[in-house]
């Protein structure tokens, strides 16, 4: 498995959650804080390190606050 | 381990954020149009052609040269800037209330007269800037702001089948319709944004993408549920498909 990570813009975010349900994994959860906008951003829960880069969360996302790594590609 | 960027912000997007309500799909059809112009390397000579409505300010996310039209008349300015520039690549990006109403003679007439431009429509079935009023292309039936009981037909007509319409032209080369629900609808969108772009370079005429989105905002519905019924409700009536691809542009695939 290719292994991954993602790094969010958290002051583009607008907290709008749809790319926590496009992740196969489901790492991708909205965070407890709020960015200066106001929004509460999405943020990456990865402890085991599942992701696998696929780009599935940045290409859904609107506001274009997500980009993604991969390892050794 | 050597790290590599695999998706990032495309070059042909400003950094700048947008005003876009959260979870509209205008933001990722900004996105795909802007990794298209990446990709062909044509941000230098494209010239993109802003609405009004939502997408007004577009001037100030796509990192490229862009005009602003008068409401509906984008294609005309897109007629003008490609005749006269013919080397440019020109696009319209224009929504329902911009396209659909006041702009319809110009877009049919662009079509018709077989301009070589793109034209990437946003349908999202409301007026969206002006506080979500019933636009041509409102479902019978939808609830907005001024058909607080739904369209009803009888008094309001239906809606306008855009993609439909355009490809009846003889000038249309490449009309399509697709939706950016999904990541891989959204890649669907994109593929089609390309041909649409390629389609011009090759100088076969008027192209049209139009794309089902949603308003979350003046629909009264989260961001999820928004694209929910795009699939449910919109894609039921604006089915997506290829309405016109002339020989030429299958070629270009
Ligand atoms: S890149 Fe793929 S695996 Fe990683 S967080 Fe995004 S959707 Fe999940
Ligand atoms: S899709 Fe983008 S804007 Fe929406 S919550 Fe995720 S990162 Fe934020």
């Amino acid at each position: 498995m290719a292994k991954g990570t993602i790094l969010i813009d958290e002051d583009r975010c607008k907290g709008c959650e749809l790319c926590t349900t496009v992740c196969p994994f489901g790492l991708v959860h909205i965070a407890n804080h709020f960015n200066a906008k106001g929004y509460r951003p999405s943020t990456l829960v990865d402890p085991e390190g599942k992701c696998t880069g696929c780009t599935l969360c940045a290409r859904i996302c609107p506001d274009v606050a997500i980009t993604v790594y991969r390892e050794g590609v | 381990m050597e790290r590599k960027v695999v998706f990032a912000k495309p070059e042909a997007l400003t950094d700048a954020p947008t005003h876009y309500c959260p979870g509209c799909t205008h933001g990722v059809v900004h996105r795909l149009i802007a990794e298209v112009i990446d990709k062909l390397g044509i941000r230098e000579i494209t010239i993109g052609i802003a609405p009004v409505g939502c997408a007004v300010l577009a001037y100030n996310y796509f990192n490229l040269d862009v005009a602003e039209a008068a409401h509906g008349r984008a294609p005309a300015m897109a007629t003008g800037l490609k005749r006269v520039q013919p080397d440019k690549v020109v696009f319209t990006y224009q929504g329902d209330g911009d396209l659909a109403a006041i702009g319809t003679a110009e877009i049919v007439h662009a079509a018709s007269r077989g301009e070589n431009i793109t034209t990437i429509f946003i349908n999202n079935a409301v007026y969206g800037m002006t506080g979500g009023q019933m636009a041509p292309t409102t479902l019978p039936g939808q609830v907005t702001t001024s058909t607080p009981f739904g369209r009803d037909v009888k008094i309001a007509g239906y809606p306008l089948r855009v993609a439909e319409l355009i490809a009846t032209t003889s000038g249309a080369a490449y009309v399509v319709r697709r939706m950016v629900t999904k990541p891989a609808t959204i890649a669907s969108a994109k593929k089609a944004i390309k041909l649409a772009f390629q389609a011009q370079r090759a100088e076969l005429g008027f192209s049209l993408v139009e794309i089902l989105s949603s308003c979350p905002t003046n629909w009264g519905l989260n961001p999820r549920e928004a694209l929910e019924w795009v699939e449910e409700n919109m894609a039921a009536y604006y089915p997506l498909g290829d309405y016109k691809v002339i020989d030429e542009v299958k070629s270009l695939k």
